[in-house]
């Protein structure tokens, strides 16, 4: 890393995370002064944009070689009042808070009382939201069983495809020109909503071209009362290129960067999509620059690097816009998820790994930052080097990048019916939700509670701790006389659920269709355009909405506790298990240890178990998917929690798996915590019994301690064991190598960290399994090592 | 066919090339002082009381340590890992105790391993009949070999028995080309000295044909627990254990002799 960048990165690391009113005041201004009521919404949406790009201030930090910043300075994060509207209690919890905390200073809480809060309060989408949701849909919601994306961020969850790199905005222009030429129409009123459509994405591509030429414009001042005559060149080129992209197509690699910064900054200043945005596949989009410039010798490996951590700067500086309540609780983090995907295959299908994937693994290394999230796709036709190198990385134990299985995601969206090159162009984004980049718009629409539809299920339809009847009366527990009967019952409250949850989507969504339309974003995802149809219209080629199941791992080993400790071995009876948990095990303890120990517990790869992630994968997928949408998306599922297991958890009693009162659930696909005892090839092969084919996504994280990584040898094992579990149709996996405090914290809390394997010297074994001085020499050797 | 087998280790990546699962037999004719898994020495299965803590009670069960499994159990084990044998170029290793203590059994495994196109290593103290080893010899991909001590009166001392077969049997096996690999674990004050450490040299050097490489490895306390709960004399309790960054000087005389050698197994 260079000094500059050096710079910039602690610039970026240092700078402190806060609230600007900016953009707050900004729309407020332009909704109370400036909207025309008479123009059709999408070109009131467009206007808006126009209106904050044309006034929120330029920034241009020292030294930067990538420019346009979402908020006033980096980190300072804007809000979005017309899709929630902050309290002032929100924003002293956000700057008070211990966790994801945002500064808020004086100035703004007064913008809030004063303005921001006046205008909006009862007028946000937020409250739109709110007010039009049916009772079955807002009791389930409060009791837990899931949760709203859109209640206060916008559907996003797109990511850019190759088109955007070969166009600039006033070729979009002229395609949309087209478009107007071409259409004929069936009737007036369809004339008129795809006639506003298209004059909104005019006004929106003209909007961000607008915004460029004002950093071209700071940037020729800048330059102007520059002393050092290289940063002065610098700064001039950098104005050259504002005023080339993104209204032309990208020629070099350094506009190339630029260009998409400016439609990054264009979807997220529009309105908070979850998942912010995404470049995607960047070695390939990038791959035709640097190819040409390198050959023509006009730039070198080093340079390529530094225009790249700079960009990768850029994303840094972006937190997630604050999110308040229970949306935080599910995903409480700055990290706004950008994921950008390396390797894969060609649109042909051939190894699309080139020397660009590898200087970008590189960057990945060397940046070691919290955004933008990284990943690299694997197929069978990548090579081993790839994967050994991604591998390494890995075990720096910062996460990243996480591992997918390019061949998976082609088959998962070919399964949608997705033409196979629009699949090869895809990947994963956000977590790890497949999707057809630059064609598709895949809208997540909440977080599903598994384990606690259980828990309904068991107490007839009651939420036990409300004792509020939100479920169907499917029979009291007593009633069960065989796990058949339970599980039968199950299978009816989840398809109760989520008949609700899709309901409260399809309103969610209206709403949505008719007041927040995108005509920005529809410039970028085909075929907005050609349809005249913005985004949330459903102008994308293709349109998905998920449901992501949380929780598989307590539900498998809950039902399995069911149905061996009650239904076949007779341990317990069914009233006295339900009071067990009622009563948190209270006392207990034989109980819990019969659960805990003698109970098969999914990721062993012990069928007795994991019959049952089967079973609940199979209620949930028939549960959800097929369902349609008023865009025209159709609904399918996903297992993913961000940290939304956590908030799941702590609404629910004790489980049968052995879980306590209020702790948090199992994340991902991954087995309950520490349940998992014969190491990580049982728990591929468990995590495999179920289809990753029919989702849009799974997720699997693994437990290492940083030695497991020793060595090309270990390095080729590890990559090795990702190759096995792609084999067997694993969509996702993540190693986390855990660190000395994680260590500690597992001497302490044996039971949480059953399957935490260490290298102890020329041989592995269970943490647990160690004697204390052992456990402690581990301790103080891995603290070294994670140095 | 059934054999006792007390463990089985799936994602075992230190016994062999790639990922391997590794069978544990159970039953050994040696009596290793320093050994680290001596409740694989008795050949019979026994019962040890194994205390959990849950909450405020401590839970104490009895846990059986070893288990009968016929050929297609063991077998069906094996191959439930095979997608990851196969990526790896890895396989299966009967490790033990000593596998030879249950030769039928183990040749048994081999042959069914071999047809399945499963890669076998076997790891022994090569304490065993000679006709044994090499008939299991030629079905295995590779054998793992210990070399202890090259005294015969301290190997007495330290493993019960006498070292004259097992270097019979390492020159039985270099004579016939068999590829194997040396182990020799460097147990302070015991194999790790200059006179063994030059004794075991000097025996290697003048084998015909060279093991494929050579493993040391260092000398760990990690059984001071087992010995405890199974009641077992501990003579090296408080010896502390090795690290592989002092085996690094260790390997200058090996390669210096022209061995491939490797600390750690």
């Amino acid at each position: 890393m260079n000094p500059r960048i050096q710079n910039l990165r602690r610039q970026s690391l240092e700078a402190v995370n806060r609230i600007s009113a900016e953009r707050a005041l900004l729309i407020t201004e332009f909704y109370d002064n400036h909207v025309n009521p008479a123009d059709p919404e999408p070109v009131q949406r467009a206007k808006a944009l126009e209106y904050l790009l044309s006034r929120k201030e330029v920034c241009i930090s020292d030294q930067e070689l990538i420019v346009g910043e979402r908020g006033p300075a980096p980190k300072a994060t804007p809000t979005y009042p017309e899709i929630t509207v902050h309290s002032m209690e929100d924003l002293d919890i956000l700057n008070s808070r211990e966790k994801v905390s945002f500064l808020v200073d004086e100035d703004t809480r007064k913008a809030y009382e004063d303005v921001i809060i006046p205008f909006w309060k009862g007028r946000s989408n937020r409250d739109r939201i709110m007010q039009s949701m049916p009772d079955d849909w807002l009791n389930a919601y409060h009791a837990g069983i899931f949760t709203e994306f859109m209640e206060q961020r916008a559907p996003g969850h797109t990511v850019a495809g190759a088109k955007i790199f070969r166009k600039g905005m006033n070729d979009l222009i002229q395609e949309i020109d087209e478009v107007y030429r071409a259409v004929e129409f069936v009737d007036k009123s369809e004339e008129q909503m795809i006639c506003a459509e298209l004059d909104a994405m005019k006004i929106a591509a003209r909007a961000i071209v607008m915004y460029a030429n004002r950093h071209a414009d700071k940037l020729d001042e800048l330059a102007a009362c520059e002393e050092s005559a290289e940063r002065k060149q610098e700064l001039l080129d950098m104005a050259g290129i504002c005023r080339r992209v993104p209204a032309n197509a990208p020629s070099t690699f350094h506009e190339a960067l630029q260009h998409y910064w400016f439609i990054h900054l264009g979807v997220i200043t529009e309105l908070n999509p979850w998942d912010s945005f995404n470049p995607g596949r960047l070695d390939q989009h990038l791959w035709p620059f640097y190819a040409r410039e390198m050959e023509d010798g006009i730039l070198d490996r080093e340079r390529a690097k530094e225009f790249l951590e700079a960009f990768w700067i850029k994303f840094n500086n972006h937190p997630a816009p604050p999110k308040v309540g229970v949306t935080a609780q599910e995903s409480n983090t700055y990290t706004d998820f950008t994921l950008i995907n390396l390797g894969g295959v060609k649109p042909d299908g051939t190894n699309a790994v080139n020397e660009l994937s590898f200087l970008i693994l590189d960057v990945i290394e060397e940046m070691r930052l919290l955004q933008p999230g990284t990943m690299v796709q694997l197929s069978r036709v990548n090579p081993d080097e790839f994967i050994d190198r991604a591998v390494k990385i890995t075990k720096t134990g910062f996460g990243q990048p996480s591992i997918f299985n390019a061949d998976a995601i082609e088959k998962e969206l070919t399964g949608q019916g997705k033409s196979i090159v629009d699949a090869r162009n895809g990947g994963a984004s956000g977590c790890v939700e497949s999707g057809a980049f630059g064609t598709e718009s895949y809208i997540l629409t909440g977080y599903f509670n598994l384990p606690k539809i259980l828990e309904v299920t068991l107490h007839n339809g009651v939420d036990p701790r409300t004792g509020k009847q939100i479920g169907l009366n499917t029979g009291f527990v007593a009633s069960f006389k065989s796990y058949d009967k339970l599980l039968d019952a199950f299978r009816k409250q989840v398809q109760h659920f989520a008949e609700i949850k899709i309901k409260g989507s399809n309103i969610i969504e209206t709403i949505f269709m008719e007041h927040l339309p995108t005509p920005f974003l529809s410039l970028i995802i085909e075929d907005c355009i050609a349809k005249g149809t913005d985004y949330i219209r459903g102008g994308a080629r293709y349109n998905t909405n998920y449901i992501q199941g949380v929780g598989l791992g307590t539900i498998t080993d809950s039902l399995a506790s069911w149905r061996i400790n009650v239904f076949e071995k007779k341990r317990i009876s069914p009233v006295d298990f339900l009071g067990a948990l009622t009563n948190n095990f209270a006392s207990d303890d034989k109980l819990l240890y019969q659960l805990l120990y003698h109970t098969p517990k999914y990721g062993n790869d012990d069928d007795e178990a994991d019959r049952h992630a089967v079973e609940v994968f199979e209620i949930f997928h028939d549960s959800v998917t097929g369902h349609q949408s008023p865009r025209g998306a159709t609904y399918r599922i996903n297992l993913l929690p961000t940290t939304c297991h956590v908030y799941f958890g702590s609404v629910m009693h004790a489980s049968a798996d052995g879980r306590r009162s209020g702790m948090p659930l199992s994340e991902g696909i991954s087995p309950v915590q520490g349940a998992d005892t014969k190491g990580p090839t049982s728990v591929m092969k468990s995590a495999a019994k179920i289809d990753h084919l029919r989702t849009g996504g799974t997720l699997l994280n693994q437990k290492f301690s940083p030695s497991f990584f020793d060595g090309d040898e270990s390095i080729r094992k590890v990559s090795s064991l990702v190759r096995g579990y792609f084999r067997l149709n694993g969509h996702h996996v993540q190693f986390n190598v855990v660190d000395a405090d994680t260590l500690r914290d597992a001497q302490k809390h044996p039971e949480k960290y059953r399957d935490l394997i260490v290298r102890v010297a020329g041989y592995s074994d269970y943490f647990n399994d160690l004697g204390t001085d052992l456990q402690n020499e581990i301790i103080a050797r891995t603290a070294h090592e994670s140095v | 066919m059934t054999g006792t087998i007390f463990d089985i280790k799936k994602f075992a990546v230190h016994d062999g090339p790639g990922i391997r699962t590794t069978v544990f037999f159970k039953g050994c004719p040696l009596r290793c002082s320093w050994c680290h898994n001596p409740e694989s020495i008795n050949p019979a299965i026994v019962d040890v009381p194994k205390a959990q803590k849950v909450g405020n009670s401590s839970f104490v069960q009895m846990e059986t340590v070893g288990k009968e499994m016929t050929a297609d159990e063991l077998m069906h084990e094996i191959l439930s890992d095979r997608v990851f044998m196969e990526e790896s170029g890895g396989g299966v290793t009967f490790s033990g105790g000593e596998p030879f203590l249950q030769y039928g059994f183990l040749l048994e495994m081999v042959n069914r391993c071999r047809s399945e196109g499963v890669h076998t290593v076997v790891d022994t103290s090569a304490f065993t009949e000679t006709e044994n080893l090499m008939k299991i010899a030629v079905l295995t991909d590779l054998l793992l070999v210990d070399l202890k001590v090259m005294d015969d009166v301290l190997h007495k001392k330290y493993t019960g028995v006498s070292n004259e077969r097992i270097l019979y049997n390492i020159q039985v096996i270099s004579e016939n080309k068999i590829p194997f690999r040396i182990r020799i674990p460097v147990i302070p004050g015991v194999s790790f000295t200059d006179s063994n450490i030059m004794a075991a040299i000097d025996f290697l050097a003048t084998l015909p044909e060279k093991p494929v490489g050579i493993d040391l490895l260092p000398f760990h306390n990690t059984g001071n627990h087992k010995y405890e709960r199974f009641g077992l004399k501990n003579v090296f309790r408080d010896v502390p254990s090795l690290q592989s960054t002092d085996l690094e000087e260790l390997k200058n005389p090996f390669n210096e002799a022209g061995f491939d050698v490797h600390v750690g197994g």
